[in-house]
C-alpha cells in the first residue's frame, strides 16, 4: 500500500500501558475499578463486555475524551501519537459531502482542499468509495456512511486506532465485509488496533487477543490470547479453532456479567 | 412544485372575489360600508402617488429591524450558547419583552423616544427578534455530541469549531426562525405605527389607514389594507424559496416549519 502524501513519516505504532485505571462519573457511579493492562505495538486487541461494563469509557480515555479518576495510561510517545477514533453511528456532517467529511480532520490541521486531494481520493479508493466523493451522507447506506467514517479516521494515517463498536448496528453481510477490510488495512499499516464489540464472533475473527470486562464496575476479568492465521477469511470463521475460542470467550463473557 | 399547489389557492381567491363582487352590486350595498373589490382597486391606483411612499416607509422599517433582529437574535443566542449563567439571567427578560403585547409597549416608547421612527424600529425588533434568538439558541444546542468529541479529539480552535460545526448546524434552525420573524416584522410594523398615531410625511400604510378612517374612506383603507397584505405574503414567500436554497444540503434534518 502506497504510503500517503501529506504526512510526515509514518509514526511508528503505539504500545500502551493502563495502569491501574478507574472511573467515578459525578454521580458516584464507578464505571471502571483498577483496570491495568499492556497492549504492544500494532496489535489487534478486541474489549469485550456485559453492556454497561465501562468499555466505551475505557476507550474514551485511552483517546483522552475522559480522563481517569485514578491510575494513569501510559503512551511509548505521547508527541507522536496519532490516534483516530471510530464511533458506533458514522458520526458524519450531514451538510458536507463524503469529500469534505473524509477532509476534515486535515482541514482542521491547516490542509488545504488542494493539496489534501491526493491523500482522500488514495483512502476513497481503499474504502471503495471513489465514486461516492460527492455524495451526502444521507444518499449512502449505512455499511457505505461507516465506509466514509472509516476513511475519516484512515486519511490521518493513525498509529492508534480506537473503534467503539463501529459495525454493531449493520446487517451482517455487510459486517462481515467491513470486518474483513477492516484487518487487512491493520495488516498494511500496522497500526494498534483497540476495538470495542459486544459480539463474541467478532472479537475472536478479528483480534489477535481480547480482553473481557467485567460488570460494573469494569475490571479486568480475563486476558484471553486469539490463536488464529494471520490472514483472517471466510476459511477461519469455518473453523473449529475459531468455533472452539468462542466457545471459551463467551463462557468467560458469562463470567465476566456474573462477576 | 405541481401547478395545483398555486392554482387552488388562486381559485378560492378569484371565487371569493368574484361573489364579493357581485354581491355588493346585487345588493346595492353603497361603498362607504362595503367597497367592490374593483372599487378597491382603483382607489389603490389613484391613491398611488399617496400610498406608495407609505407603503416603503413601513417596507423599510420592518427590513431594519428585521436585519437587526436577526443579528441581534444571532449574537445573543451565541452568548448564551457560551454561558448558561447568563441564559438563566437573561432569558427570562428576552421572553417577558416578547410575551408583552407591543401595543402596550409602544405608546410608552414613543414618550421617551423623541424620534418616531426610532421608537417603531425598536418596537417591530422587539416583536421580531425572539423567533430568531429561540431557534438559533436551540440549533446551537442540537449539535451532534460525537462530532462535538470528533472535534475535540481533532483539538479543532473555537472557530474551526464554530464554522465547521455550531454554524452549519444551527442554519436550518435559524432561517426557520427569520422566516417566523419576517412575518412578525410586518405585524410589528404596522402595530406599533396604530401606536404611535403618527402623521405627516415620514409615516407609514397604518397611518394612512387611521387618516383614511378619521375620514371614513373605507375604500382607501381596503386598498391600504390590500398593499400590507400583499406586502407579507411576498415576505412570506420570499423567505420560504430562500430558505429552501439555502438548505438543499440540509434537507431531512430539522423537520421543516
Amino acid at each position: 500500500m502506497p504510503a500517503l502524501p501529506l504526512q510526515p513519516a509514518a509514526a511508528a505504532a503505539q504500545s500502551l500501558r493502563s495502569a491501574a485505571i478507574g472511573k467515578c462519573f459525578d454521580n458516584g457511579v464507578e464505571a471502571l475499578r483498577a483496570v491495568s493492562f499492556d497492549i504492544a505495538a500494532a496489535e489487534f486487541v478486541g474489549l469485550v463486555g456485559p453492556s454497561g461494563c465501562g468499555k466505551s469509557t475505557l476507550l474514551r480515555i485511552v483517546a483522552g475524551l475522559a480522563a481517569p479518576s485514578s491510575g494513569a495510561l501510559e503512551i511509548t510517545d505521547r508527541a507522536q501519537l496519532r490516534p483516530a477514533f471510530v464511533f458506533q453511528e458514522p458520526t458524519l456532517l450531514p451538510w458536507a459531502s463524503v469529500f469534505d467529511n473524509v477532509w476534515l480532520p486535515l482541514r482542521v490541521r491547516g490542509i488545504s482542499r488542494a493539496e489534501a486531494r491526493p491523500a482522500i481520493e488514495a483512502v476513497l479508493a481503499r474504502v471503495g468509495l471513489a465514486q461516492f466523493e460527492r455524495a451526502l451522507p444521507r444518499e449512502l447506506s449505512g455499511g457505505m456512511k461507516m465506509r466514509v467514517s472509516l476513511a475519516r479516521a484512515l486519511v490521518t494515517e493513525p498509529n492508534l486506532l480506537l473503534l467503539d463498536e463501529p459495525f454493531a448496528a449493520l446487517d451482517e453481510l455487510t459486517r462481515f465485509r467491513l470486518n474483513d477490510d477492516l484487518r487487512g488495512w491493520w495488516s498494511a499499516q500496522q497500526f494498534t488496533t483497540l476495538f470495542v464489540t459486544h459480539s463474541v464472533f467478532e472479537a475472536v475473527y478479528l483480534c489477535n487477543r481480547v480482553l473481557v470486562i467485567s460488570a460494573r464496575p469494569g475490571r479486568l476479568h480475563a486476558d484471553v490470547p486469539i490463536e488464529g492465521p494471520h490472514e483472517r477469511t471466510r476459511i477461519w470463521r469455518g473453523s473449529p479453532q475459531y468455533a472452539e475460542q468462542c466457545g471459551r470467550l463467551s463462557a468467560l463473557l458469562e463470567q465476566a456479567a456474573e462477576a | 412544485m405541481s401547478i395545483t399547489r398555486w392554482l387552488s389557492p388562486l381559485l378560492v381567491a378569484l371565487g371569493i372575489l368574484g361573489v364579493w363582487e357581485f354581491g355588493v352590486r346585487a345588493a346595492g350595498i353603497p361603498p362607504f360600508i362595503l367597497p367592490t373589490p374593483s372599487r378597491v382597486l382603483i382607489t389603490l391606483w389613484d391613491n398611488l402617488d399617496n400610498l406608495l411612499p407609505a407603503w416603503w416607509f413601513t417596507v423599510r422599517i420592518t427590513f431594519v429591524a428585521l436585519a437587526l433582529a436577526a443579528l441581534g437574535g444571532v449574537l445573543i443566542a451565541a452568548t448564551f450558547a457560551l454561558s448558561k449563567t447568563l441564559e438563566r439571567a437573561l432569558l427570562p427578560y428576552a421572553i417577558v419583552l416578547q410575551v408583552t403585547p407591543i401595543v402596550a409597549i409602544a405608546p410608552l416608547l414613543l414618550i421617551y423616544i423623541d424620534s418616531t421612527t426610532t421608537a417603531l424600529l425598536i418596537c417591530t425588533w422587539i416583536v421580531a427578534f425572539f423567533p430568531i434568538l429561540a431557534n438559533t439558541l436551540a440549533g446551537l444546542r442540537a449539535v451532534d455530541p460525537n462530532l462535538r468529541e470528533l472535534f475535540q479529539l481533532y483539538a479543532a480552535t473555537p472557530l474551526q469549531r464554530l464554522r465547521w460545526l455550531l454554524a452549519p448546524t444551527a442554519l436550518p434552525y435559524f432561517v426557520a426562525g427569520l422566516k417566523i420573524s419576517g412575518g412578525l416584522a410586518l405585524i410589528g410594523a404596522v402595530v406599533a405605527e396604530f401606536a404611535a398615531g403618527a402623521a405627516g410625511r415620514e409615516t407609514g400604510l397604518a397611518s394612512r389607514i387611521l387618516e383614511a378612517s378619521f375620514r371614513t374612506e373605507i375604500p382607501k383603507m381596503y386598498a391600504a389594507l390590500v398593499l400590507i397584505s400583499l406586502t407579507g405574503i411576498a415576505i412570506y414567500l420570499t423567505f420560504g424559496f430562500l430558505a429552501e436554497r439555502l438548505l438543499v444540503r440540509w434537507q431531512g434534518e430539522v423537520a421543516r416549519s
